[in-house]
């Protein structure tokens, strides 16, 4: 569908864009690849040379690794059944006949723009606060001892504000899903006697399969790396150590660039794993 | 001047060749149409001429200039597209004046160009208006008036009827011939529609598979074609092809007779085929009765409007003679 | 074929839908009231709702305390230099997968994709290492360059998909009519294009606003964006919930208003097309 001309005046467009990436990915990579081989601490002797695979072996089997992957896959499950029960509710509600129907919307959607340092900042002090914090008067309201949040619940604390940010994300998407389902799908299936629970589970859920799989998929991309959130509120104590979080701490608090760097190696793996499946989403998507 | 010649092109995508090398000849002012049934490469050969593809090989002339690697901004060609692919952003008048404003031209002759096109193609008062307003119509003649104002050594018409209504089509067809006298430039238009060739072409140049079947005038391939391919495809309603033992009288694989050559009789005649009237369809001025004639097989006859034969009449049908074509067991026609 | 909804469903619907809606909201909201009361009335108990003094001084005190203004600006410059930068680099690139696909189109868009699915944290400190030796670390360039980078491959992905529902044909119409690569792309593709080069300014504008991991890690005093600015009030003292909801509400407020017209976009940008 083109000619040699345009076929290489687009090679000559695509290559600013390509370059850009190429080194972008490649560059940083590389060296942390190099680095996660070294023993590297900048302010105690810096390169120190070659360790082979200590690092990797060092970044697993210190005391913190377990416990920060259990609280990353906490988290980010957490919110993720969260988002998608919610979601999914929320859309199917949003999709419904009502009045001011584009303001509630608006509503929805807002914590999304709110930016991550900010909802992290406001839970945190305006909300969570043990003594001035809006759930410890409703908590005396009721009688009861106002809850130290992000000290004795933290990782469920850091799970709700997370969940705020990104219910939004996940209705408007599923919103958008439910929307593009056909209505005639369903009257038919009305005439065929399904009941609402029926239609629901037959025809409702199996249509939003897919927008599921994408908001699970995207989600977890995001999820894994929230790094602003936990840097605000607990900085990484009370058990809401993550993966990200853990890395680092091993490179900027810690300087130790090589452990570090075998972390970011493992990150970037488990990241590509799941990116794995969100591209063969995509890419179906791109054929069709 | 505009003469465009085509010399052993070939087009390949991938691995599949839809031209074989191919040699045409489009001389200075000639309507020329392509013709041919969907998929037989009359627009990728189009495409070629207009340089929006590559030639795999071969070349291609205008005016006895290489043009083969010419950029299509620069080949000094008009295309008018099947979608029309007005600019929806710009104003009627923005439309038509920009291949003046591609080609450096001071705004005030353009401006006197766009007003002269408008007025022949009477869009003067709908100038500054957006594409998305106008009729179909309206819009095929913006097209039409972008292309004329670059004047062109020849114009391109890519299937430009298809997205018409049938009324505004025979309207159209009309404008485009008369805008062809006017002008005198070259025009290759492509159609799958045969009734447009017929009535638009100087030169007719039909196509299958992307080999060229048969290069003429209208009544030349009307009353002699090259092939049964040709044979079939120019004329409405088609003709008829009858092998076997009939055509084998003719010394022939088979024969063909056009609907319009055959004399119906209902009172039995001595050498016409029995028959009987399986359909008959009224158009008014014409009637076409599709006849089973036993081991002719079913054939179409046209006759004047008031033939009064019904379903389940017997006929009997005589072809003319002098204008029944012969075809090998190839297809090709057979001399008399 | 108009269905017939009862009334009542439709009261039942709008309370529950609003119900839910402004308790999503409320956090926001209670911030933005808060920051119209006094240090005092932000920490009362019971907590007052609406009525109270309102009150603009915190507005005046965060100004005057913390320089906003020179935060806001690095936002502005580094959100909007950075979106701007990635269009310039996109169009082109998004013009030729949208226009002269090849057989590789496809694997490169995907692989543009797998680019922004890169932990951050994985590359930090070659990032901060390579910054340092060019001088860039607290540059609002350096930021603004990163920034480009991490988004590009939104921005090449959103133009693409609204690129692909141009015909072709018009921009073929344009070469006969004369049109070089150029003018194709600037006479008619970019204005055909507007709406959706529109959207992707406006969400991509908003993902860098809102960007906190290199904004805080690579950034001290100098090129602090806003983020930045709130997340210096988590230290311990100097703690005003007022004062605090005052600065939040700065940071968060234009791009509430820019979100607000691209939730349409954000399903196309975000799903990279896979969801429409």
């Amino acid at each position: 569908m083109a000619t040699q001309n345009s076929r290489s005046a687009a090679r000559l467009m695509l290559a600013p864009a390509v370059i850009l990436l190429l080194g972008w990915m490649l560059v940083p990579l590389t060296m942390t690849l190099w680095f996660s081989f070294r023993k590297y601490l900048p302010l105690r002797g810096g390169d120190q040379g070659w360790v082979g695979l200590d690092n990797y072996v060092r970044f697993v089997s210190s005391s913190s690794f377990w416990p920060s992957v259990q609280t990353t896959l906490i988290i980010v499950g957490g919110v993720l059944v969260i988002t998608v029960v919610f979601g999914v509710l929320l859309a199917l509600l949003l999709d419904q006949p009502m009045w001011g129907q584009g303001i509630v919307r608006i509503l929805v959607i807002a914590p999304f723009f709110v930016m991550p340092t900010v909802s992290a900042l406001v839970w945190k002090n305006i909300f969570m606060d043990p003594v001035n914090g809006l759930f410890a008067h409703l908590w005396k309201f009721f009688g009861a001892t106002p809850i130290e949040w992000l000290s004795q619940a933290s990782i469920q604390s850091i799970v709700m504000i997370v969940s705020w940010q990104w219910l939004p994300f996940a209705t408007l998407i599923l919103l958008t899903a439910v929307q593009s389902l056909d209505g005639d799908q369903l009257e038919a299936s009305e005439m065929d006697g399904a009941k609402p629970l029926q239609r629901f589970g037959y025809i409702i859920l199996p249509h939003l399969a897919r927008a599921i799989t994408i908001v699970v998929l995207i989600q977890t991309i995001f999820l894994l790396s929230i790094f602003a959130e936990i840097f605000v509120t607990t900085g990484g104590a009370f058990g809401t150590k993550t993966l990200t979080y853990l890395i680092f701490q091993r490179v900027l608090e810690s300087q130790n660039i090589g452990l570090g760097s075998a972390g970011g190696i493992y990150a970037v793996i488990l990241a590509n794993i799941v990116a794995i499946f969100l591209m063969r989403i995509v890419g179906k998507n791109l054929d069709a | 001047m505009g003469t465009i010649t085509l010399k052993q092109v070939t087009k390949s995508f991938g691995d599949t060749q839809v031209i074989p090398p191919l040699d045409l000849q489009i001389n200075d002012g000639e309507f020329v149409v392509f013709v041919g049934p969907s998929g037989c490469g009359k627009s990728t050969l189009l495409r070629l001429i207009a340089g929006l593809e590559d030639v795999t090989s071969g070349h291609i002339e205008i005016d006895g200039a290489d043009a083969t690697n010419i950029p299509p901004s620069k080949r000094g060609l008009s295309m008018v597209f099947q979608s029309y692919a007005l600019y929806p952003h710009m104003s009627v008048r923005k439309n038509i004046a920009f291949p003046l404003k591609m080609a450096g031209i001071e705004p005030e002759i353009a401006k006197k160009k766009v007003e002269d096109a408008a007025q022949v193609l009477n869009l003067t008062d709908y100038l500054e208006r957006r594409p998305g307003q106008l009729s179909g119509g309206q819009r095929q003649r913006v097209a039409i008036g972008r292309a004329i104002v670059r004047e062109p050594e020849a114009f391109l018409f890519d299937e430009p009827l298809s997205n018409l209504d049938a009324a505004l089509r025979v309207n159209m067809r009309l404008e485009i011939s008369e805008l062809h006298q006017e002008l005198a430039t070259t025009m290759i238009y492509v159609t799958h529609d045969q009734v447009e060739a017929m009535t638009m072409a100087d030169k007719i140049v039909v196509l299958q598979a992307g080999v060229i079947e048969q290069v003429g005038s209208p009544l030349e391939l009307y009353s002699s074609p090259a092939n049964r391919f040709v044979a079939g495809f120019i004329g409405s309603p088609k003709m008829n092809f009858i092998e076997g033992e009939t055509a084998a009288k003719y010394d022939a694989h088979a024969i063909g007779v056009r609907p319009e050559h055959f004399i119906l009789s209902n009172k039995q005649t001595k050498d016409g085929w029995e028959g009987k009237v399986e359909v008959s369809e009224h158009l008014g001025s014409d009637t076409f009765f599709h006849i089973n004639a036993g081991k002719q097989g079913v054939l179409t006859v046209r006759a004047i409007g008031e033939y009064a034969l019904r379903h389940g009449d017997a006929c009997w049908v005589k072809p003319d003679e002098d204008r029944i074509h012969r075809f090998d067991a190839a297809g090709l026609t057979l001399g008399s | 074929m108009a269905r017939k909804i009862t009334n009542n469903r439709k009261i039942i619907n709008t309370a529950a839908a609003w119900g839910i809606g402004l308790l999503i909201f409320f956090p926001i909201l209670w911030t933005i009231l808060t920051s119209f009361k006094t240090e005092a009335t932000a920490i009362a108990d019971p907590p007052v709702f609406l009525f109270f003094d309102w009150t603009m001084e915190n507005y005046s005190v965060v100004q005057e305390r913390s320089n906003y203004g020179r935060f806001l600006w690095n936002s502005i410059f580094i959100a909007g230099g950075s979106t701007i930068l990635g269009i310039i680099v996109a169009i082109p690139a998004a013009w030729s997968m949208a226009f002269v696909p090849s057989k590789r189109t496809k694997d490169i868009l995907l692989w543009m994709l797998s680019t922004k699915m890169l932990p951050a944290v994985g590359v930090l400190y070659p990032i901060y290492l390579l910054f340092i030796k060019f001088g860039l670390l607290d540059s609002v360039l350096g930021l603004t360059i990163v920034l480009m980078l991490i988004n590009l491959p939104i921005i090449v992905w959103m133009l693409y998909t609204y690129f692909r529902e141009i015909p072709g044909e018009i921009l073929e119409a344009s070469r006969m009519d004369g049109a070089s690569l150029k003018s194709e792309i600037l006479y008619v593709l970019t204005p055909m294009a507007v709406p959706g080069i529109a959207s992707t300014l406006l969400l991509n504008f908003i993902l860098a606003w809102n960007e906190a991991f290199w904004t805080l890690n690579l950034t001290a005093a100098k090129a602090a964006p806003l983020t930045a600015f709130i997340a210096s009030y988590s230290s311990p003292e100097g703690l005003f919930y007022a004062k605090l909801s005052a600065a939040s509400t700065m940071a968060i407020a234009p791009i509430l208003v820019l979100g607000w017209f691209s939730q349409k976009q954000l399903v196309r940008g975000l799903t990279f097309g896979a969801v429409k």
